[in-house]
């Protein structure tokens, strides 16, 4: 198995409201087709984490490498470009954008990335829809659908240009039981038969126990990097 | 970046917030509309008030000053060393005609000149109109009917009768309307004048003229040069003003300074020093015109920053997530940008209409001037000109205004909004 994304030495400080470390120089690796999960309490660093690994954050020291390409340090047109083609991001709150369909939220980084036709990009935006089991509600307005209708749309636009790498930032945490059940269903599917990455920050015990390696944080710090089921649920 | 893109999420952030965007047109169509009529009306009247000015107004005016010695008369043929010995207390000009020297041979040889409209010969002369024992002040100007009616159009000013009866008879003349009415005289009435001199004549009046002037209209008449002549008993040579018309008006300092080279013992001025005060009001009037509309135009480019920017705290959830799937800054910017100049337009253009509209209603609406002006309604300028200065500015105001919004928007840190 390919190493998908390196993290060396992630080290990063919050100066509001004082100077504080938040991580302490983390050292790790994910695979390609991984289903990797992050857990810890909260205030542990785990979406601070979450949103360096993204490349949104770029005030951090340590090196970020994905897909071999080294992060750290490059311009935000440059992040802005890779994220578009290689990352996927689903959040806890949904975050559409409300003014428009259901389709047209999942096309948007598809017409941005430039690389289909807008035709092909329809047509492939349905297929993600269908993936999550949304397409009927392809042409419905982003607002009007429930929260975890709209997950599962994130979750469409999130995979709309086959990202390598999909992260997910508590992804359950908004939804009742079983519309996590479809989540993590979908999650497991993408990882298993598309061989995309899945890194996820979750507080869910049984989201985490699912996925194929745990990573628990405490204080900014590795606590342990396990196989899934080798820390007990909460 | 992909303006397609860009332009389709703009106009879809547009389209479903109606009501702000209509707002925020409206600020941009008001100012615009404004901008517009109020620009049609003043030059409207600035060109009202220069035609009519300008009408009567030779571009340069040729005549003979009455000139005052400054040489000591005594002392004219007496060489003088060192102090001026001669002392003549008062001196007082000569009697000297105040005819223009082969005044009909110099208009002819101007009138060939490059950028010469025409010249037109004048007799001018202080006369009292005898109304019974009052005696009002006047002038009679002595003219060349074709070359006047041509060059200052003194045939479309006429109320009764016609120039052209001028040539019909002799001793007939025309009057101004307020001199008329004073003199209590209609078309076919007689009145006598008499000259400084002492001649007298009696005239009769076969026409009414206003030039909306009042000064103008109660104190002159018009006759042929021969009948002004006659009653100042001068040769058919005697001309004391040469009126010359330009093509382009703005020639005439320069024609003014090559006759000044060429002829001697006239004066000679152009219409810009006889009418510095004319010039001086209009340009203020321009000024004040721009500075009211642009301040328009800015209140309404603050209206559009207001909104632009309270539309981009709203959107900052929309714009993290824009950012983050891959928007750049810059696509952001343009999105942003694009709404900006969508309003821009659409109220700019909504203004135009607008500003066209109420101009159009100003200049039907029956204007009460006084029976002295010749103008029936409000005087507007249509000129396409102002309405593309209108676009252009603006235009530039919602540029202006969406710019910083926009690289606020573009500079929003999308962690920041995602983690809450």
């Amino acid at each position: 198995m390919s190493v998908v994304l390196k993290a060396e030495n992630i080290r990063k400080k919050f100066y509001q409201p004082s100077e504080f470390e938040v991580l302490k120089g983390l050292n790790f690796e994910v695979n390609t087709g991984e289903f990797f999960s992050i857990v810890g309490k909260s205030g542990c660093g785990k979406s601070t984490l979450l949103y360096i690994l993204s490349t949104m954050d770029t005030d951090y020291e340590g090196t970020l490498t994905i897909k071999g390409d080294k992060l750290t340090g490059q311009k935000q047109n440059a992040l802005s470009a890779f994220r578009n083609e290689h990352l996927g991001f689903v959040f806890q709150f949904h975050f559409l954008l409300p003014e428009f369909s259901a389709l047209k939220n999942v096309m948007l980084p598809a017409l941005k990335l430039g690389k289909y036709s807008e035709e092909e990009i329809e047509h492939r935006a349905i297929e993600k829809l269908k993936l999550v089991g949304m397409d009927e509600y392809a042409l419905k307005g982003a607002s009007r659908l429930s929260g975890g209708q709209q997950q599962r749309v994130a979750i469409a636009r999130a995979l709309i240009n086959d990202p390598a790498i999909i992260m997910g930032d508590e992804p359950t945490g908004n939804l009742d039981k079983a519309n996590s059940m479809n989540v993590f269903e979908i999650f497991k599917r993408l990882a298993a038969e598309n061989h995309q990455t899945i890194i996820a920050v979750t507080h869910d015990p049984d989201f985490a126990a699912g996925s194929d390696r745990i990573m628990e944080m405490e204080d900014g710090r590795i606590l342990s990097i396990s196989k899934a089921g080798a820390i007990p649920a909460h | 970046m992909n303006w397609k893109l860009a332009f389709n999420i703009a106009a879809t952030h547009l389209l479903t917030k109606k009501k702000q965007s209509i707002v925020a047109m409206l600020g941009v169509t008001f100012g615009i509309s404004m901008f517009i009529i109020m620009i049609s009306f003043m030059t409207g009247v600035n060109q009202f008030t220069e035609d009519m000015a300008m009408d009567n107004t030779p571009h340069i005016h040729i005549y003979k000053p009455l000139e005052i010695e400054d040489k000591k008369i005594i002392a004219l043929n007496r060489e003088q060393k060192g102090t001026n010995w001669y002392v003549v207390q008062h001196q007082r000009p000569k009697n000297e005609l105040s005819k223009i020297k082969n005044g009909l041979a110099l208009m002819e040889s101007i009138e060939a000149m490059p950028g010469v409209r025409g010249v037109a010969p004048q007799l001018s002369t202080q006369v009292f109109y005898n109304n019974g024992p009052v005696k009002i002040p006047g002038n009679v100007y002595g003219i060349d009917v074709k070359r006047q009616a041509e060059l200052f159009d003194l045939d479309k000013k006429m109320d009764m009768g016609s120039l052209d009866e001028l040539l019909k008879a002799s001793d007939v003349i025309v009057m101004g309307k307020g001199l008329a009415e004073k003199m209590n005289v209609t078309l076919g009435d007689r009145v006598s004048v008499t000259t400084p001199e002492g001649g007298n004549l009696n005239l009769k009046v076969v026409g009414i003229f206003s030039f909306g002037i009042a000064a103008m209209d109660q104190t002159q008449s018009y006759a042929t040069l021969a009948t002004v002549q006659k009653i100042l008993q001068k040769d058919p040579s005697y001309i004391t003003d040469l009126n010359v018309k330009m093509n382009d008006v703005t020639k005439a300092a320069d024609l003014r300074a090559d006759l000044e080279n060429r002829i001697s013992g006239v004066k000679i001025e152009d219409w810009e020093e006889a009418n510095q005060s004319l010039l001086a009001g209009e340009q203020i009037r321009n000024i004040m015109t721009f500075v009211v509309c642009l301040t328009l135009l800015v209140v309404a480019g603050f209206g559009i920053y207001n909104i632009m920017n309270m539309n981009i705290i709203n959107k900052m959830k929309d714009i993290a997530i824009l950012k983050a799937t891959g928007f750049q800054g810059s696509d952001v910017t343009g999105i942003f940008m694009l709404q900006s100049v969508m309003i821009g337009i659409a109220g700019g253009l909504l203004g135009l209409g607008i500003g066209f509209f109420f101009s159009y209603l100003l200049s039907i609406t029956p204007f009460p001037a006084g029976e002295f002006f010749r103008i029936d309604t409000f005087p507007v300028n249509f000129n396409p000109a102002h309405y593309l200065i209108g676009l252009f500015f603006g235009f530039l105001t919602t540029l202006f205004a969406g710019w910083f919004p926009s690289r606020k928007a573009a500079k929003i840190d999308p962690v920041a909004i995602i983690r809450g």
